[in-house]
């Protein structure tokens, strides 16, 4: 018996390699060729006139991806840069917005969660802005701070707060009473109190939050990008899409994807550096 | 009057009731505590005993009264009065030297982290710990854990140990190991402590003196227990000592009858909640001794 995980490990080959089968036999179309007037083949595009099918197969897309992979930074001005490029817009917006938003939310957590009046007072104002979508704040945004760039950060800002505000709150409202008495009776003093106390206690939960906000983040980075124009990936699907590069498309699909991994991936690390079992 | 250390003077302290008005869960109580000594509460649940040692730990606040520590009415937790928590109150991410340094490096705050430690080791060796320093409470058993607390506590050299049950999580081997422990360390270094318990035994085993707190709402202190066992005692022996079975007898008849009775008994005679009665339970005196049967 091998381990489980090995044998996950050969699974999900299989299933890749079906899907990337599957997706050639798809595309490398075999439809008769017709014979037509020039002028009308032009109209009707590649799968009429070649038997190709205009979605590209996964070799296309495997050979451009390598293009990309291999010159990830060109910049041959505003609308022709590397994938590398595009990408290193969207993660600095990111991660300033996170940032940003991880300082106003962590102490501002901190705040609700130990005061019963704090929690009462602002818990309907969470409770009205929370649901709104992040992009429903960019034409605002545009409006007030009149800068694309900022703009998208803020957009960033706005939508990853809430998690980590709430899960903040939340971890510190509900640190064990006994742990809470630990430092009274050691006369812990409250800045102390809340470094040594506190904050380990509340650790899991709040990464918990973080790690559900960088999702969002980057989901709405794309879609910010597309609105705001100029550079990031979002941007870079939008100018493909008008290309008509569907290649590049997938390529910038399968990006977008592993980034959000990784960057998950990396708060669940964080995560279990702070998890403690009881 | 000796001097006290503690004094818990017409302490009182009530909850506001469902309907209205207030529930009183005892009130006008008094207590005094002396040096070196190691009292027992014993009495039902719900009696208030716990909200008696928070009072005592300044983790809770008296709705009457106060409670005086060398001559100063406490304002809230200190430093001189540790508490060994019933379900140990270990930090979780912190290890065993972690949480008994933590506890130090509280108290001396000027100590650097080497001075800290080795204090802290000194504690985590005296309860039997020394090798485990750098373990996680998860990797421990309840009764390590307990121990854990046991350290952080003895490790601040406070004036006076509060204990809320510390054992009864326990089973009853490691229970045994750690009431022997936690006697011999108290009684070597001179340790006033209160402690709260359930268990008659271990009260017999442990106290110098037992308070009896009568059943709720409105406990009152029923009286005081002088333990009339000798301060040196052995587990395995101390059932042959001729007072054992009065001071059992005693304290049991008191859990099963006289704590919901005991208003009735003090109904009609002047009654001082100031000084309560101090009582020494003892064997009766044999009756006169019977004549040997001369050998025939
Ligand atoms: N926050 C509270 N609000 C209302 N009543 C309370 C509160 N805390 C405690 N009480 C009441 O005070 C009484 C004494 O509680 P306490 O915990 O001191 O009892 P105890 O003697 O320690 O009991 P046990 O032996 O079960 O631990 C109980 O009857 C309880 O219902
Ligand atoms: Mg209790």
């Amino acid at each position: 018996m091998r381990s489980l995980s090995f044998r996950a490990g050969i699974v999900s080959i299989l299933i890749l390699v079906l899907f990337l089968g599957a997706w050639h036999l798809a595309t490398s179309g075999s439809s008769a060729v017709q014979q037509m007037d020039p002028e009308y083949a032009k109209l009707m595009g590649l799968t009429a006139t070649q038997g190709k099918s205009a979605m590209p197969g996964p070799l296309q897309v495997g050979a451009t991806l390598w293009k990309h992979l291999t010159n990830p930074f060109y910049d041959n001005g505003p609308n022709d840069k590397g994938l590398g490029i595009q990408l290193a817009y969207s993660i600095g917006r990111v991660a300033i917005g996170y940032l940003l938003a991880v300082l106003v939310a962590i102490p501002l957590g901190f705040l609700i969660g130990m005061s019963q009046l704090m929690s009462r007072a602002l818990d309907p104002f969470i409770q009205v802005l929370k649901p709104i979508s992040p992009l429903a704040w960019m034409p605002l945004a545009l409006y007030t701070i009149k800068d694309s760039n900022y703009s998208a950060i803020f957009v960033i800002f706005i939508c990853s707060v809430w998690p980590m505000l709430i899960n903040t709150a939340f971890g510190v409202a509900t640190v064990r009473k006994e742990w809470l008495n630990v430092a009274r009776t050691l006369e812990v003093g409250p800045l102390k109190r809340a470094f040594t106390v506190i904050l380990p206690a509340a650790a899991p939960t709040i990464l918990t939050g973080m790690r559900i906000s960088i999702g969002i983040a980057w989901l709405v980075i794309v879609a910010a990008e597309m609105l705001v124009g100029g550079t990031g990936i979002g941007y870079f699907v939008w100018n493909e899409w008008n290309n008509l590069s569907i290649t590049n498309v997938i390529n910038a699909i399968l990006v977008i994807g592993i980034v959000g991994m990784v960057l998950d991936q990396l708060l669940a690390r964080a995560a279990k550096l702070v998890t403690y079992p009881e | 009057m000796t001097e006290k250390l503690i004094s818990i003077e017409a302490i009182a302290k009530r909850y506001p009731a469902p309907g209205g008005g207030d529930t009183t869960v005892f009130e006008n109580l008094w207590l005094g505590i002396e040096r070196g000594e190691f009292v027992c509460m014993i009495g039902h649940s719900g009696c208030g005993k716990t909200t008696v040692l928070n009072i005592l730990a300044g983790l809770d606040a008296p709705s009457e009264g106060v409670v005086i520590v060398d001559n100063v009415a406490i304002e809230g937790p200190a430093l001189d009065r540790a508490v060994i928590f019933q379900s140990h109150a270990l930090l979780p991410w912190r290890t065993v030297l972690g949480n008994v340094a933590y506890a130090v490096g509280a108290k001396h705050k000027d100590w650097p982290k080497t001075k800290i430690n080795e204090h802290a080791e000194k504690f985590i060796e005296l309860v039997g710990l020394k090798g485990a320093e750098y373990k996680k409470p998860s990797e421990l058993s309840g009764g390590m854990k307990q121990r854990v607390g046991i350290a952080r506590a003895l490790s601040l050299e406070p004036k006076m140990l509060l204990m809320d049950e510390p054992f009864s999580a326990l089973d009853a081997l490691t229970r045994g190991t750690l009431q022997d422990e936690v006697r011999r360390i108290c009684l070597s270094t001179g340790q006033t402590v209160f402690m709260i318990t359930h268990d008659v035994d271990e009260a017999i085993y442990l106290a110098d003196k037992i308070v009896l707190m009568t059943n709720g709402p409105e406990a009152q202190i029923a009286e005081i227990v002088e333990n009339p066992l000798p301060k040196e005692r052995d587990r395995n022996q101390i059932h042959k000592h001729a007072d054992y079975y009065a001071i059992r007898n005693h304290l049991i008849d008191f859990l099963v009858s006289r704590s919901r009775t005991f208003k009735d008994e003090i109904k009609d005679k002047p009654w001082d909640p100031k000084s309560v009665p101090l009582v020494r339970p003892m064997a009766a005196p044999p009756s006169a001794p019977e004549p040997l049967r001369k050998r025939a």
